[in-house]
């Protein structure tokens, strides 16, 4: 079956952290810790801490498999022709069992740590990123990342289910805010990395359908992403620091949209709305539940 | 195979060797802590 790959020395370990790819499992851990933080019930920090670190490793299981099974077109792309595999630093099947064997390691762990919900969700975003995202819609649909968005939607849910053994109404609108969020975010990127996408043959929405429908899309899907936002406040399942936090930063969010949702490019535009818009949505994530946990522990304050 | 990369291969596995070391210390603590936490609590397992 082995074809006339070169022999490659033993992966260097940094290679198979990278494979994990460290920087989007930022943003998982922590809104998987806020999920955490803003359940209603406290949990052993040592247990909490196995919880954070089986969703971190579930996080980068799914990310080595996304590159395994990816290394053809991350060769095409200059963002990713560096990673492990397309350089030639790692061969496939490493990166394969390494996968694997991560993913399997992160849901026993929260099994037995933690708690059967915990480890199922979990199971379930794993699953989700590799197969529906990566191996079906990916390369198939301008729509590829409006679903497999979800895969990143679950971290908030985990955190709360290794909490409470069971899923809310708040988790679960944390769950909508993140896989709302992920269109704009992304398709703001895939608006000033087209060429990049357009060349490896993924069928971003800018390279399918072309720049007008995906801003009006980045406008659109931001409307329902405010009101997942918003919600909690006025159904009484957060305080006024979330709400007012929330309100104030989605409005930002929502002008930033409606700029590039309406804007008409020429052929040397700079992009910098959308490089604005992207960078934004990065920082509104972390603002909107960094003011979830605070304002879950105000609560707990002031009702204490 | 020369032997700069007979060099580089041991470098590899000596440095592999060392981190799955760590790792395995740590898994062991993070048992015990796990173990401690569960008593602690009167969980079942």
């Amino acid at each position: 079956m082995s074809t006339a790959t070169p022999l490659l020395p033993p992966a260097d370990w940094r290679d198979f952290l990278a494979l994990t790819k460290p920087r989007v499992m930022t943003l998982v851990v922590f809104t998987g810790l806020c999920g955490m933080l803003a359940a209603p019930v406290g949990i052993h920090p040592v247990l909490g801490f196995t919880a954070i670190l089986c969703i971190a490793l579930g996080a980068g299981a799914a990310g080595a498999l996304n590159q395994w099974y990816e290394a053809d077109i991350d060769a095409i792309m200059r963002r990713t022709q560096k990673r492990p595999l397309p350089a030639g630093r790692m061969d496939r099947q490493s990166a394969l069992h390494f996968g694997v064997g991560l993913a399997s390691f992160s849901v026993i762990l929260m099994f037995v740590a933690v708690n059967w919900t915990a480890a199922a969700i979990l199971a379930v975003s794993i699953l989700f990123y590799v197969l529906i995202y990566t191996v079906w819609l990916k390369r198939r649909t301008p729509q590829n990342i409006v679903i497999g968005g979800a895969a990143g939607a679950f971290p908030p849910l985990i955190g709360w289910a290794a909490a409470t053994n069971q899923v809310a109404l708040l988790p679960f609108l944390m769950f909508m805010l993140v896989f709302l969020w992920t269109p704009p975010h992304f398709w703001a990127l895939a608006l000033f990395v087209k060429t990049d996408y357009a060349n490896a043959g993924v069928p971003m929405l800018p390279v399918v359908a072309g720049e007008r429908v995906t801003r009006t899309q980045i406008g659109l899907y931001t409307i329902p992403m405010a009101v997942a936002a918003v919600l909690p406040w006025p159904l009484g399942l957060t305080g006024a620091v979330y709400g007012w936090t929330a309100s104030i930063t989605t409005a930002v969010f929502a002008l930033f949209a409606a700029q590039v949702a309406l804007r008409q490019t020429g052929a040397e535009d700079r992009m910098t709305p959308e490089k604005r818009l992207f960078s934004y949505s990065i920082l509104y994530l972390f603002v909107i539940f960094g003011a979830l946990v605070a304002d879950r522990w105000l609560l707990a304050g002031g009702s204490a | 195979m020369t032997p700069d990369e007979q060099d580089l291969v041991r470098r590899r596995q000596r440095s592999r060797a060392i981190v799955m070391a760590v790792l395995l210390f740590a898994f062991v603590l993070l048992v015990f802590g796990i173990s401690i936490a569960k008593i602690q609590a009167g969980m079942p397992h």
